[in-house]
Order: C-alpha cells, then sequence, then structure tokens
C-alpha cells in the first residue's frame, strides 16, 4: 500500500525493543489518535473523513501515520503507551493482532451493522477501509506493446529490459506461478504444495538477472520513470497518483492482479473508545467512502459506495467489476502458515 | 593555624592521616559519582535495560506452556520413543477446549508453526473441530481422527521442545542449527539454512567497505595533516559536507548516479566508452561504493588526529639517517599511525555491520545484510525470538572483535606516537 519502508522501521525496530522498558505512560484524556499510511493517501483521508469528521462531531482528533508491522503493534499494547486509539493495518496485521490480543472486538452495531459492509471486510476484530491492488505496471511512453498479463513479464525476448518486484516470497510467487499458466483461481492450491513452490522459484529462475527488487511502495512508479525497469508490480494507487500528479503515462495490466483488504482496528485498551465508533461510523457511511474513491483510486468497503461513483472513476478501481473478475485475494492464512519458511528459502534462492 | 597547628595534637583526638586521606577519597569518589549517576542511570534505562530485555527474548519461550499447560506436565514425563499415552491426549484435549475461549491457542499455534511449518494449521483446526471433552479412554483416538498429526511422534516432540520456560530454539536457527526427533542437534534443513551465510555476507561487506575506506581515506587524511592550516581547513569542510548530510539523502544520490540511464552510465556511454550500460547499483559494488561513501568521515577523522601529532622532524630525521622515503615511511611514519587505522578501522567495520538502509535501497536480494533479517521479522512477522537471537549474535561477534582489537593494541602506544 502506501507504505515508506525505510528509514522509519529502525524506528519501530528501536521503539520495539525500548518499549519493554520505557516508562509507561498512563493512559490519560487525549483526544481520539487515528493512524494511517501518510503520503498522497493519508491526504485523502484528512480531506474526506478527519477534517469533516471533525467538524461534524465538534470533537478535536489527530492523525498520525505509520509504516506497518504488527511488532509495532504488539509494542505500543504491549508497553502499555499505546498513544494510538484507531489504526489502519492490513490484512496480515490484522489476523495476527488478532490473535494476540491486541484489538477490542469490533461492535457492528455501532457502525451502521454488518450487512452494511462487502462480506471480505466484515472481521470480528476489525472493519474493512480499502482494497488495492498489486497490479502489473508499465511505462506506456517506452513500451512499443504493452504486455497483456504476467506471462509477458517474465518474457525477455517479447519485452527487453529489467523487471521489478517486491522483495521476499510474498506476492512475488504468486506472480511466477500465474505466469508459469496457473489460472488466478488456483494459485494457492498450487503454491500449499512442495512442487508448486519448486515451480514458482523455477520460473523465476528464468529472468534471475533481470529482476530488481523493491522493498517500499514508492520506489516501483520510480525505477519506471527512470527508465531502470521495463515493468514492475506495483500498488495501483501509486500508478493512478504518478499519472494524475506527475503527467506520467503510466500503463497497469489488471489481469491476474493480486488484492487485498486494508482494515481500521481499535487498539486493545484505547481510552477513546466510543469516538472511535462514531469516527469509524463516519468513515464506514456510502456518501463519505465514495469521496475518498474519487480522490484515489481505491475501492471501499461499504456495499453502496460504488453506486455512487462516475463510471469514469469507477473503470480504474479495484472493486470495478472487469478488475475484480480475474484478480486474485492474497492469502492471509497461507502466508501466516509459510511466511518464515519462505522467507528463508527465497533468501536461500536469491543467494544462490 | 600556626598556633592551632602547634597545639592541635594535643587538644584534640588524634586521627591518623591515613584514615582523613580515605575519607577524603571517599568524598571525592562520591562527589564524582554523583556527577554521573544521572548518565548511568539514562544509560541503565534507555541501553542496558533493553539490550538486557532483546537477549532475554532470545531464549524466552512460554508461550506453549500458559496456552497447554496441562499437555506440558504430561508431556514431562514421556520419554518420546513412542506414541504419549491417553493421558497426555486427554490433557491436550481439555487444554484446546480451555484455550480456544481464552484466545491464547493462536500465539501458541504461532510458536510451534516456527519448529514445525503447517502446526498453525493442525492446532486451529482441532480446536476448531474438537466439539466437547472426549469420552475417558477415547481421547487419543478421538485427536488422531479428527487430524492425522496427532498420530505422529513429531507433532508431539515439536510441543514438548517448546515447552519451556526457555528454550536454545532460536540460538540454534540463528546459525542454522535445529533439534531432530531424538532431540540431538543438527544441522538446519537446506532451505532454512541462511543465517550463516548472511552473517558471513554481513562481515565480507563490512571488511571490504572498511579495506576501501582505509585506502580512500589515508592518503587523503596525510594530505590534511600536512596542508598549511589554510587549505587544509578548506578541505576539512569537503569531508566534513557529506558528514553532516543525511544518510538518506546520500544514498539516494548514489541511486542517481549509478542506475542504468543515471549520471555515470550516460557519461560513458557518450564518451563511447561503453555501449550497453554497465550494471552498478542493485549489487554488491553498488552496497560497496554507497557504504564507502557514508563511512569515509568516520576513517578520516582518527586518521588525521593521529598524522597532526606526528612531527614532522621525525621524517627529516630518518632522510639525514640515510633512509629512502619508502623506508622512512615503513618504519618511521607508518607505525606511528597505527592507533589511528586502529580507531579508524574498528569504527567503521562496527558500524558498517549494522547497516540497514543503504544496502535495502542500492543492494539486490543477495545483498541485504544481517540487520534486514532483524528487522523483518520484528516488525513484519513478529517472530521476536529469532530477532533477539540474531541480534544476539551479531552483539556476540562484535564484542569478540572489539576484544581481538583491544588486545592487539594493547600494549602498543596510543599517544598518538609521542613517546613519553
Amino acid at each position: 500500500m502506501l507504505k515508506r519502508k525505510t528509514g522509519k522501521i529502525a524506528l519501530g525496530f528501536a521503539a520495539a525493543f525500548s518499549a519493554s522498558a520505557a516508562l509507561a505512560t498512563v493512559a490519560q484524556a487525549r483526544d481520539l489518535t487515528v493512524v494511517s499510511w501518510g503520503g498522497a493517501y493519508q491526504d485523502a483521508q484528512k480531506k474526506v473523513y478527519f477534517e469533516p469528521f471533525k467538524k461534524a462531531a465538534g470533537a478535536p482528533m489527530n492523525d498520525e501515520s505509520w509504516d506497518g508491522g504488527v511488532g509495532v503493534l504488539r509494542a505500543k499494547v504491549q508497553g502499555g503507551a499505546a498513544t494510538w486509539d484507531v489504526v489502519q493495518v492490513e490484512s496480515d496485521e490484522l489476523a495476527v493482532g488478532c490473535e494476540e490480543g491486541l484489538f477490542e472486538k469490533m461492535d457492528y452495531s455501532r457502525i451502521g451493522g454488518e450487512a452494511a459492509y462487502m462480506p471480505p471486510s466484515v472481521n470480528p476484530c476489525g472493519v474493512g477501509a480499502i482494497v488495492y491492488d498489486f497490479v502489473l505496471g508499465y511505462d506506456k511512453d517506452r513500451l512499443k506493446d504493452a504486455p497483456t498479463g504476467w506471462a509477458d513479464f517474465f518474457d525477455t525476448r517479447k519485452i527487453p529490459g529489467k523487471r521489478a518486484l517486491r522483495q521476499g516470497p510474498k506476492t512475488t510467487l504468486e506472480i511466477a506461478l500465474m505466469a508459469d499458466g496457473v489460472a488466478p483461481k488456483d494459485v494457492y492450491k498450487v503454491l500449499a504444495t512442495d512442487e508448486g513452490v519448486e515451480r514458482a522459484f523455477k520460473k523465476l529462475d528464468t529472468i534471475k538477472s533481470d529482476i530488481v527488487w523493491w522493498k517500499a511502495g514508492a520506489q516501483p512508479p520510480q525505477l519506471l520513470a527512470s527508465g531502470e525497469v521495463a515493468m514492475t508490480s506495483v500498488y495501483n494507487g501509486r500508478i493512478d497518483t504518478a499519472n494524475k500528479n506527475e503527467k506520467k503515462n503510466f500503463g497497469m495490466v489488471w489481469d491476474g492482479a493480486l488484492f487485498t483488504l486494508d482494515s481500521w482496528v481499535i487498539l486493545k485498551g484505547s481510552p477513546n473508545k466510543d469516538a472511535a465508533y462514531k469516527f469509524l461510523d463516519f468513515a464506514g457511511k456510502a456518501e463519505n467512502q465514495s469521496k475518498l474513491s474519487e480522490n484515489i483510486a481505491y475501492g471501499t468497503s461499504n456495499k453502496d459506495a460504488a453506486a455512487r461513483l462516475q463510471p469514469a472513476i469507477l473503470k480504474d478501481l479495484p472493486t470495478a467489476p472487469d478488475n475484480i473478475k480475474n484478480a486474485v485475494e492474497i492469502n492471509v492464512a497461507f502466508w501466516l502458515e509459510n511466511i518464515d519458511r519462505l522467507t528463508e528459502r527465497f533468501n536461500k534462492w536469491a543467494a544462490k | 593555624m600556626t598556633a592551632a597547628f602547634l597545639t592541635g595534637a594535643d587538644t584534640r583526638t588524634e586521627v591518623p592521616l591515613k584514615r582523613r586521606l580515605k575519607q577524603a577519597e571517599r568524598a571525592r569518589q562520591i562527589k564524582a559519582l554523583a556527577l554521573v549517576l544521572p548518565l548511568l542511570l539514562f544509560l541503565l534505562f534507555t541501553f542496558a535495560g533493553p539490550i538486557a530485555g532483546m537477549l532475554w527474548r532470545s531464549v524466552d519461550d512460554r508461550e506453549v506452556r500458559q496456552a497447554l499447560p496441562q499437555t506440558v506436565v504430561a508431556l514431562a514425563s514421556w520419554d518420546g520413543k513412542d506414541l504419549p499415552d491417553e493421558k497426555a491426549y486427554a490433557a491436550l484435549a481439555s487444554d484446546i477446549l480451555a484455550a480456544r475461549t481464552s484466545g491464547t491457542i493462536a500465539i501458541a499455534a504461532k510458536r510451534l508453526n516456527y519448529a514445525l511449518n503447517g502446526f498453525r494449521t493442525i492446532l486451529t483446526s482441532t480446536a476448531r473441530n474438537l466439539k466437547a471433552m472426549p469420552e475417558p479412554g477415547t481421547a487419543k483416538e478421538a485427536l488422531g481422527k479428527i487430524n492425522l498429526a496427532w498420530r505422529e511422534r513429531t507433532t508431539w516432540t515439536t510441543i514438548k521442545d517448546a515447552s519451556g520456560p526457555m528454550t536454545g530454539f532460536y540460538l540454534l536457527a540463528a546459525l542454522d542449527l535445529t533439534r531432530n526427533v531424538d532431540g540431538a542437534i543438527v544441522a538446519a534443513p537446506p532451505d532454512q539454512a541462511i543465517y550463516r551465510n548472511v552473517f558471513a555476507r554481513t562481515f565480507i561487506i563490512s571488511l571490504s567497505v572498511t579495506a576501501l575506506c582505509l585506502i580512500l581515506g589515508f592518503p587523503v587524511a596525510y594530505l590534511l595533516a600536512t596542508l598549511p592550516p589554510g587549505r587544509s581547513n578548506l578541505l576539512m569542510i569537503f569531508v566534513l559536507l557529506p558528514f553532516w548530510t543525511s544518510l538518506l539523502v546520500r544514498t539516494c544520490a548514489w541511486i542517481v548516479l549509478l542506475q542504468s540511464k543515471g549520471v555515470v552510465n550516460d557519461s560513458l556511454h557518450w564518451l563511447g566508452i561503453i555501449d550497453e550500460p554497465l550494471r552498478l547499483i542493485y549489487n554488491r559494488f553498488g552496497v560497496c561504493v554507497a557504504m564507502t561513501h557514508v563511512l569515509l568521515p568516520f576513517m578520516i577523522l582518527p586518521l588525521y588526529s593521529s598524522m597532526k601529532a606526528i612531527s614532522p622532524a621525525y621524517m627529516r630525521a630518518a632522510a639525514s639517517l640515510g633512509a629512502p622515503p619508502v623506508t622512512a615511511f615503513l618504519r618511521i611514519y607508518l607505525p606511528q599511525t597505527l592507533p589511528g587505522i586502529g580507531a579508524g578501522s574498528l569504527l567503521v567495520f562496527i558500524l558498517a555491520l549494522g547497516y540497514y538502509i543503504t544496502p535495502a535501497l542500492v543492494g539486490g536480494a543477495a545483498d541485504q545484510m544481517i540487520s534486514y533479517f532483524i528487522a523483518l521479522y520484528t516488525t513484519e512477522t513478529a517472530n521476536w525470538g529469532l530477532a533477539s537471537a540474531l541480534g544476539a549474535v551479531l552483539l556476540l561477534a562484535t564484542l569478540l572483535l572489539a576484544l581481538v582489537y583491544g588486545k592487539l593494541v594493547h600494549g602498543q602506544q596510543v599517544t598518538g606516537g609521542m613517546k613519553n
């Protein structure tokens, strides 16, 4: 998503270990604090959620940004110094944090009821905020023939040049399998077998020397803009922002895209639970969510939000029927079980 | 004063001089301690405490014990030869039923999954499908029906190994070792054995960067130390300016310079030296270049200060006694710069060991250093045990190096060559 996963990780790292020794600050009366991913996305949220909510509720609130990582939330909650109330988390952070008891149980009766939201965004510990995709991104100005899917991504004869993928096994192995002809709906079935993992790495071997690995969401658009790579995996919102704000001419391939959800959670022991629910209720309303999609190209969780959008805006959203048709949802359960093992395996492969 | 001096010995009880000296000494010590106490407390709280906490996490192993207490007790007497008896199965069933409501089952599942991939599913599916406590005597059968894994010895040895309260599991994993089903320490399976390689990579990169800094920094420091003050100050500003610039800015500047359509490649192409762009970035070369640039001032400054103290008269004396320039340099000048070389190299090497951002931005997948993995396990996957174990191994290796350095320079002159 909109993470800038460098630099701040060092801070998170320091925080994680100093929290154990930090002098726990007593939870005192403070304003509601909402935490999101920063960048263009948080600017859009400020415009359509934070500022209007302040006006509507007549209550003060702060917003901060973070770079993700369930370890950071664990340190916050266990250190007893949680200065955050509502946090936007990725799906794996939601699952692990929920298991570890880092979040309050979500009371849907206070945010418009479960029926108001799309089924995948309803979770006992959180409520969906946005839907976004990893898509194949390329620069229309540099490529004569547009790629049509992940198979082209691995075909260096058809489209010469380097490629960029996110460092680590997550998303990389799924992309390799789809390039090797696995249908999007079968990706995790195949990946769950040892042969499937072998197959993915074999496919990656074919372009190993042509891959540049990116670590932060801001990198892929830069790699495309500088001409360092011909194609890259990239968050769809980043492509959209580069086209709108920097007058780039980047293209996206929705076929075989990997989509996932981000959710709002309330940190365990938050002293501002009432205000937090009021905020989530506000940010869950269809009329407010549709305004977010108008500002940044992400789908939202309320069932009625998409219907309020202009067709021109809807066609670039992950939730548009045509775009979600051949997309795969990133399988949280699979990655929770296998992330450590496959990370080791990936790095073994990379070092060869 | 003199009167008191003359009569004092008779009028006051005699306090021995030794004791008075001791009292004065102690008062001085207490005063000194009081002066450093704030800093000492600060360091204890913000530095020593967290480090001790981190080291503790690498052996702490209480998740399974908290979630499955009866099972841990039942397995304590199990020899691990065959499957455990009915008692252990019943204990597990009752633990799972109890833990399901409290939510601790997932935390135990996560811990067991580190040791045996797939354990998360075994435990969560069992918790989902176990409706009620099995009839006495049928627990073994019931659990085996829900999940075949309960009929495997490894499933149970994994639980027994993770019974805590302390474990060597993470530290072994950080060294690519593991315990097999019989409890013997063996090499980890090849596709999981990566950390020795990563530690070796970390040390090799740090050593190369230290060597490069020394080769590039020595002449610069010599020039700084021998030029007249006006010009050497100007040069010093050139050394210090990058030193004061943000690390991130300098790293990104290297990306702009070295990328395939970057300044360096474009210039070479324009000059007709190359047809195809050279790969200067997202590989080991880029990491070494960027890290050397960032760390160079840490080498130059100690070298400069040791060279500044060397009198030019020594070299003149050597020359007048008939030593050729090379001999004079090797026998007279170089030995006096050794403290500077030692201090600079140690500083650069230890700083390089912990580098994270520079390799992350300009390195390839095979150039990530150990700190990348520590950060990954700390924030991304929240496997704090392994993160701490990797940190502990790095800390230990660094301390050993510092000790070796201490032994090497011990007895050497560390006064910048001034013989006293």
